[in-house]
């Protein structure tokens, strides 16, 4: 592989890794997403560091032009990192479903309560009402 | 004394949504009525409280799935033994309701009744576009062949079901377009359903959820869910399983 390419693959997977790092410092990224992401960038940090693994993957899967399969690699690993955000969608949408649901059932209970309560307060107003009539 | 619900639910129907629970009080009096009022942006959830009706409004449109699954929870939680879904728009005629209770009576073991609007014995209950009935032929086929009995109206969103039937929807039921779906849940937990000849009135206000462009869209998700239903190993949670939705990590 060119020098180049090699030291431009380095500093990009570098530069992913340190701004995953740097955003679950911040509290911005949850670790369990990061997680994903510094897996996937060590793997690809260590494919472009390390010339001779590469190659070897490039043979295993009948890539003839090395570099070609530090992008194949990438590229696998960004699909699954979809999959994973369409199954979080999914089970965010399946959460927010819940809370709509109970805090509709909840509204209506209230609504009842409240409903009564000023229904209690009135009768006893009225009571009152009487009472002081002597 | 078993008592009953009527579940409207209901997205923008506040020109319709009066007259379909003034319907269900005069024709089927034994039926309490909750009307889930799915985010509407007009006063839909105001006018049918005011003509009589329970609201449950959820906070945004949650779709027909999950609105009237929000309706089999409020069944639920009132101990009610039977709950009748009937749509907002005035569609479904509250005349029928007291036919199908009968139909969920007349035999023990009946666990669900839908009103079919192609078992009418003039045979032209309802009229709609060419496309949706293909569609709902399709779904008719293929469900009677897996159900093994026959289904003549599969995406009919008028239905009682008694209190299993509650308890089954009130935990898990169906996303986006139900109806299809509730059927083979219903064949997978082994509960027995049933349909009875009804007709159906054309719409008088508000807008099917369906449009035509549509269509093709729903007609291939509910033939991928119903499919996919099929493979799976326990088609809906179970006491004591994993709860279905988690912070377990995914993948």
């Amino acid at each position: 592989m060119q020098l180049r390419l090699q030291i431009v693959s380095i500093l990009a997977t570098l530069g992913l890794f340190g701004l995953v790092f740097e955003l679950v410092r911040r509290r911005r990224l949850m670790e369990r997403y990061a997680l994903l992401w510094m897996f996937s960038t060590a793997i690809l940090l260590a494919l472009a560091v390390w010339k001779p693994l590469l190659d070897r993957v490039a043979v295993a899967i009948g890539i003839f032009y090395a570099p070609s399969a530090l992008f194949a690699v990438a590229l696998g690993f960004i699909l699954v990192m979809l999959l994973h955000f369409s199954l979080v969608i999914s089970r965010l949408a399946d959460q927010s479903k819940v809370l709509a649901q109970r805090i509709g059932l909840l509204q209506e209970r209230i609504d009842v309560l409240e409903r009564e309560r000023t229904a209690a307060f009135e009768d006893e107003d009225e009571r009152r009402e009487l009472t002081r009539i002597p | 004394m078993s008592t009953h619900l009527a579940i409207v639910p209901a997205y923008n129907e506040a020109g319709a949504i009066a007259g379909t629970v003034a319907d269900i009080h005069r024709h089927a009096p034994d039926f309490d009525v909750v009307v889930v009022d799915d985010g509407s942006t007009d006063a839909t959830a105001q006018v049918a409280a005011e003509a009589g009706a329970t609201v449950i409004r959820l906070p945004f449109n949650l779709g027909i799935g999950g609105a009237m699954q929000s309706g089999y929870q409020y069944a639920l939680e009132h101990s009610y033994d039977v709950a009748v879904q009937v749509d907002g728009d005035g569609q479904h005629d509250a005349r029928h309701i007291n036919d199908l209770l009968a139909e969920l009576r007349s035999q023990s073991g009946v666990n669900m009744v839908t009103g079919s609007r192609f078992l009418a014995p003039d045979g032209e209950g309802y009229r709609s576009s060419v496309a949706r009935r293909l569609g709902i032929r399709v779904f008719a086929r293929v469900l009677s062949m897996i159900t093994g009995r026959e289904v003549t109206d599969p995406t009919s969103g008028f239905r009682m079901t008694d209190r299993r039937g509650i308890v089954l929807f009130a935990h898990d039921y169906p996303h986006d377009y139900p109806e299809v779906e509730a059927v083979l849940m219903v064949h997978a937990h082994r509960l027995v359903a049933t349909e009875l000849p009804v007709e159906m009135r054309p719409r008088t206000a508000g807008r099917s959820s369906i449009n035509s462009t549509q269509s093709a869209y729903y007609m291939l998700k509910v033939l991928l869910a119903v499919f996919v239903g099929m493979l799976r190993a326990r088609p809906a949670v179970d006491a004591g399983d994993d709860a279905p939705v988690t912070a377990q990590p995914t993948i």
